[in-house]
């Protein structure tokens, strides 16, 4: 399989080049690099305290949300329109939880890769809504935590809606391919 | 966020209750923060090693020129961002990094640049335009290979894990694209951000 190879190589490889590209240029500019390092690196430190009390908050809400199984019983109320819409019961946890959890959204795809052929439509489909996903609510967190961002105005509202987009795409892309 | 904060805890309660899993939603409060610092530890090595290497590449002038490269677009995107700013030279390399699939480097980096952007806010306690944008393309979570989930693909017996790449592709691009779109449209029609502060002080 040529195009799994090439993967591989892209990456295993993506990672070193980028920090060797960037290490030799700097040394060729003369820039002291371990210096600058250390500089950029203790922004790093100040930055990561600064978001503690916001993941704290959006990570407790989600895990009880979670706890809570209000998730399945939301599945278990909209089975009639997923029906119609061809989308499978168990791939509408995925569609919620990918928003709000990287862990628990590669949990609940474990879970449904095992209780269906691997190469079924629905496997793929949550393939594909588990490859196309970022965590909206932890990148808002974390970005805005940041920097003390208390306000989002309309970025979560953005990101919901673009997620939206992205399940509705994922359910017509894969059925043209593999339905 | 104070309101949806509000209801995801009230919801989570509710359901615990008629559900019959308040005990779960009780204990979830202490896993949470267990998980939420774990988070923290990762996030705490994995900044400090990119802004690090982010500061060289800083100096070194690549972020520069990348920054000069991109203007045309970026002025575009981000038209409250000065021509030349480093700061576009940052959020592409945060675009870059997520294309590659790269994360643990674009989430230092993308709050590098959400940083610069956070000098020109007028307001500091409420989000720029520009951020809403860095964010909108952020969240969308685009990226050229879904390499995890070939990987996981490919662990449990899948014939052709690899043929996920295109349809991913697609809907990861549309929805890339869709969140630009979505913000330009929603920044028409949220009302702007309060700038009249410090005036208002003196």
């Amino acid at each position: 399989m040529p195009i799994k190879e090439f993967i591989d190589i892209l990456s295993l490889w993506t990672l070193p080049a980028i920090i060797l590209i960037i290490l030799t240029v700097a040394l060729i500019k003369k820039v002291p690099i371990y210096e600058a390092f250390i500089e950029g690196a203790k922004d790093g430190v100040k930055v990561s305290f600064n978001i503690i009390p916001y993941l704290v908050a959006i990570i407790v809400a989600i895990s009880m949300l979670r706890a809570s199984g209000a998730i399945d019983s939301l599945a278990i109320v909209c089975s009639g329109i997923l029906n119609k819409i061809h989308m499978p019961i168990e791939i509408l946890p995925l569609a919620i939880v990918r928003s709000l959890s990287g862990s628990a959204a590669l949990g609940v795809f474990s879970d449904i890769i095992a209780n269906n052929d691997i190469n079924s439509y629905t496997s793929k489909l949550a393939a594909i809504m588990l490859g196309s996903s970022e965590t909206t609510f932890y990148v808002l967190t974390v970005y805005f935590g940041a920097i003390g961002v208390k306000k989002y105005r309309y970025a979560l509202l953005t990101g919901l809606s673009a997620d939206l987009v992205g399940i509705i795409m994922a359910i017509i892309v894969a059925r043209f391919f593999f339905g | 966020m104070n309101y949806i904060w509000y209801f995801l805890i009230v919801i989570s309660i509710i359901f615990g209750a008629v559900n019959g899993k308040l005990n779960d939603v009780a204990n979830a409060i202490f896993s949470g923060t267990e998980l939420a610092v774990k988070i923290i530890l990762t996030l705490l090595g994995i900044m400090t090693f990119w802004l690090g290497i982010m500061k060289i590449a800083e100096k070194s002038g690549i972020v520069e020129f990348l920054s000069k490269i991109l203007n045309p677009i970026a002025q575009k995107l981000f038209p409250e961002i000065p021509k030349d700013s480093p700061i576009i030279g940052d959020v592409a390399m945060n675009f870059s990094a997520n294309a590659l699939g790269l994360a643990n480097a674009a989430t230092p980096i993308g709050i590098k640049a959400i940083e610069g952007m956070q000098e020109l806010n007028k307001d500091k306690e409420s989000a720029s335009n520009s951020m809403c944008t860095l964010l909108a393309m952020n969240t969308a979570g685009f990226q050229l290979i879904p390499a995890t989930v070939i990987a996981i693909l490919a662990a449990n017996g899948c014939n052709n894990p690899t043929e996920i790449i295109i349809p991913t592709l697609i809907v990861t691009s549309t929805a890339f694209i869709s969140a630009i779109i979505i913000a330009k449209l929603f920044k028409r029609v949220f009302p702007p951000q309060k700038d009249c502060e410090v005036i208002n002080a003196d």
